[in-house]
């Protein structure tokens, strides 16, 4: 029996069949529907953690203490993570520790386009990359072979495409393995210096073990065809390149690329005329096989940025640009907007008409606010960075004797992952800032996920939402303010009120995400009287997919309005009306 | 390598209902015994941005996406979408369009207008079969169809009429709509063949 899936469903399978029995988390594209396919396997213990640095070590305590564990997370998410991955990676493990980082080539739904195969080298830590669906799940089991093997944590790189291409996979007899017995040992988890200088000197034996290991992995295959041309690749790259090259290529086929097997390189090498090295994004392998002597056709020619594919490749090798059928049309950008109905925009859309005001953003559907119409963010950097890089634009601000009003702004799931040791930042040095807090009480931008602030964990209990406003309060911040972001009076109220505010204050935005399936929104409809609407525009400025110009005046798609009724209190005209869904 | 690789693509605006009809159109080829890759990029298509997925099907597929020039078929679902699209067309490629527009933002709000000369642009270049399947949907009794009446005028034009559609539907689509799919799909096919007399 065959089935269709994506590379993200295979690697829940593998987990499934490799006896994971815990996994922890944090959402982001395009890795989260790895942890979203875990409720089929009912054995592993799966969750979302409050952001990667935690889910990394909840697993790899699950190792330590004798199963073989899991975390997974976007390519950015490792950055978070790092700190973990290079001290386990000398500890080494309990039972296998696999952790899976998803990259986005061509930054699809991400703010940079970080290779993270750069994290294997850097932490000295094996690393698998998979192509396909089944390799998702074969590479994995032998990913945690190897973790328990080498006693060393394993890095397995997904991409985009890996995780969302659907191919057919045939599954294996998932293994029923017994855990590891635990008993306390201060020498190996204590990562004192004494200790981790010693781990530092297996660490280098271990990468030794490793790079034979890498000679004879079953996933590092050579396919000899002709002596001609010879094509080593990895991951995504290699379909490509198997695509493109000729029929009488050979092809050095790797799935284990951390470390490199080098001799088999230079044996495959020498076999061939001409060697081509293709990969996507950093010459991560093409450095490594540069520098070990060994000459090469890669990045010379292979585009360095954005994701690859056979024509990019094609016309990268021949240098002939392949022609496709010019149109006399130019499509407009449809460009991602905040749905009909959503919170934040009546946030946005009061801070909008504010002057003097500087809006510090950060990662999530509200990343959106900085759009035009609302055009309302100065900046958007990274999970947290709302909060902090508010305060230092602060602090800067001071230095000139500049008046202006700082908001930093951020998510629920945001403010759990990152925020709150930015809220106790600003509080502590004093920083004149706004802390806000945009709760839709949900993690949306990924598809609806639950946080601390929700009330559910991921297998589907009830759990106690983690107050905000505690949090805020515990932290010493004085007065805070809890504001409903669709009455736009008492937005505006809200934020007059913090501006003055003497005592160190926080807002609290809240209103739940149109999208979660589990709340019985109220739904309704808002309707142009014609003859009312003066033409102003006013009701364009809201920035909402539901209101646009018809015939010179305003109109609503009835389909895709929601009757939030932003766009009624802005119209000065009285033109828009609420009406029963 | 690969000659016999044929590549669809599916281009539109986030929940028009191109997953649906990826699904139909998988288990139709992989029930063939096909080996088919299908790749689509979700992220922020939830927010009414374009959505794309790349089906490709043949004795072996390597690549699961292609780049420009590469593909057979376009089905287009909105007429913006079909004119992003194109460049992914080979030189013969067919587009089939749904007659019909969805606003994007610079256009609701002001800053650009929406072409009227969509369809006879892409008509001077391709073969182009254009209705539209919205309206189609509606006077069936179910606006939600257009999808599957798009897939059968695909399924016309391309000439993929001996795969077992039926079994494909029955497998995908819920008992309870599967009769006005089923009538769905047809008047997709009746009409693709309409346009090509």
């Amino acid at each position: 029996m065959k089935y269709f899936m994506s590379g993200n469903e295979a690697v829940a399978r593998g987990l499934y069949e490799a006896d994971v029995r815990v996994g922890s988390a944090y959402p982001g594209t395009p890795s989260t529907e790895i942890f979203e396919n875990l409720h089929k396997y009912e054995r592993i213990y799966h969750e979302w953690a409050p952001n990667e640095k935690v889910a990394t070590e909840v697993a790899y305590g699950a190792s330590i203490a004798g199963v073989r564990a899991v975390a997974a997370m976007k390519h950015v998410g490792l950055n978070v993570a790092a700190d973990p991955l290079f001290t386990a990676a000398y500890n080494g493990v309990g039972r296998g520790f696999v952790i899976i980082s998803a990259d986005d080539p061509s930054m699809h739904s991400s703010q940079n386009e970080q290779d993270n195969r750069h994290y294997a080298r850097a932490a000295k830590v094996p690393m698998f990359e998979p192509s396909d669906s089944q390799e998702c799940i074969d590479m994995l089991r032998e990913a945690f072979d190897v973790s328990e093997r080498f006693d060393i944590p394993v890095l397995f790189r997904m991409t985009t495409r890996v995780s969302h291409s659907r191919s057919l996979v045939e599954y294996s007899e998932p293994l029923n393995l017994e855990p590891f017995p635990y008993s306390r040992n201060p020498r190996k988890f204590i990562a004192a210096p004494a200790n981790a200088m010693v781990h530092r000197v297996e660490l280098e034996e271990k990468l030794k073990g490793l790079a034979q290991y890498s000679e004879t992995s079953p996933f590092n295959v050579i396919e000899k065809r002709g002596n001609k041309v010879g094509v080593i690749s990895a991951g995504g790259a290699m379909l490509i390149a198997k695509e493109v090259f000729p029929e009488d290529t050979s092809f050095l086929k790797l799935g284990f690329t951390h470390p490199l097997p080098m001799n088999m390189i230079r044996g495959f090498a020498e076999s061939v005329e001409t060697l081509y090295v293709i990969e996507e994004l950093d010459p991560f392998m093409e450095e490594q096989i540069r520098a070990a002597g060994i000459n090469c056709i890669g990045k010379d020619v292979v585009p360095l940025m954005y994701e690859l594919n056979p024509t990019l490749l094609r016309e990268a090798l021949t240098g002939e640009e392949i022609a496709s059928h010019e149109v006399n049309a130019q499509a407009i950008p449809r460009p991602p907007v905040l749905c009909p109905g959503c919170p934040h925009r009546g946030f946005f859309y009061t801070l909008s008409k504010r002057k003097n005001v500087i809006i510090a953003g950060d990662i999530g559907c509200y990343t959106l606010g900085g759009s035009p119409p609302l055009s309302a963010l100065d900046s958007c950097i990274c999970m947290g960075a709302g909060f902090t890089l508010a305060m230092g634009m602060a602090k800067a601000f001071e230095q000139f004797g500049e008046k202006k009003t700082i908001f930093g702004v951020l998510g629920d799931s945001t403010f759990f992952h990152s925020g709150i040791t930015g809220a106790i930042e600003i509080l502590y040095n004093k920083g004149n800032v706004i802390p806000v807090v945009l709760d839709n009480t949900i993690t949306s931008m990924t598809g609806q996920q639950d946080n601390p602030g929700t009330g559910y964990t991921l297998m589907g209990e009830i759990a106690d939402i983690v107050s905000m406003e505690a949090i805020f309060r515990a932290v010493g911040y004085k007065k805070i303010f809890n504001v409903d972001p669709q009455d736009l009076d008492a937005m505006n109220r809200t934020i007059d009120e913090a501006i003055v505010c003497k005592e160190p204050c926080a807002i609290i935005v809240r209103r739940p995400c149109v999208l979660i399936k589990r709340i019985k929104h109220e739904r309704a409809l808002c309707v142009v009287d014609r003859d009312k609407c003066k033409s102003c525009r006013r009701c364009l400025a809201v920035g909402c997919p539901a209101v646009f110009f018809k015939d010179g005046k305003a109109t609503i798609d009835p389909n895709l309005c929601v009757g939030c009724t932003v766009c009624m209190q802005v119209c000065p005209f009285d033109a828009i009306s609420k009406e029963e869904a | 390598m690969n000659n016999d690789v044929r590549t669809i693509v599916l281009a539109g605006v986030g929940g028009q209902g191109t997953i649906l009809v990826s699904r139909v159109l998988t288990t139709a080829l992989i029930d063939a015994g096909y080996d088919v890759k299908m790749s689509e990029i979700h992220g922020m298509a939830q927010r009414g941005g374009s959505v794309s997925t790349t089906v490709r099907y043949g004795k072996k597929v390597e690549s699961p996406l292609v780049g420009k020039g590469a593909a057979d078929i376009l089905v287009a679902f909105e007429q913006m979408e079909a004119v992003r699209s194109t460049p992914v067309l080979k030189k013969d490629g067919i587009i089939i369009v749904n007659d019909y527009k969805i606003m994007p933002l610079p256009v609701a709000s002001g800053k650009a207008e929406y072409p009227d000369n969509y369809i006879e642009e892409l008509s001077k270049v391709f073969r182009v079969i254009a209705f539209n399947a919205g309206q189609a949907a509606i006077e069936l009794g179910n606006a939600r169809v257009m999808n599957i009446i798009l897939l059968g005028a695909m399924v016309e034009a391309f000439e993929m009429g001996r795969l077992d559609w039926d079994s494909a539907l029955e497998k995908q689509v819920p008992p309870r709509y599967l009769d006005i799919n089923r009538k769905a799909f047809e008047l997709g096919r009746s009409m693709a063949r309409a346009d090509n007399k």
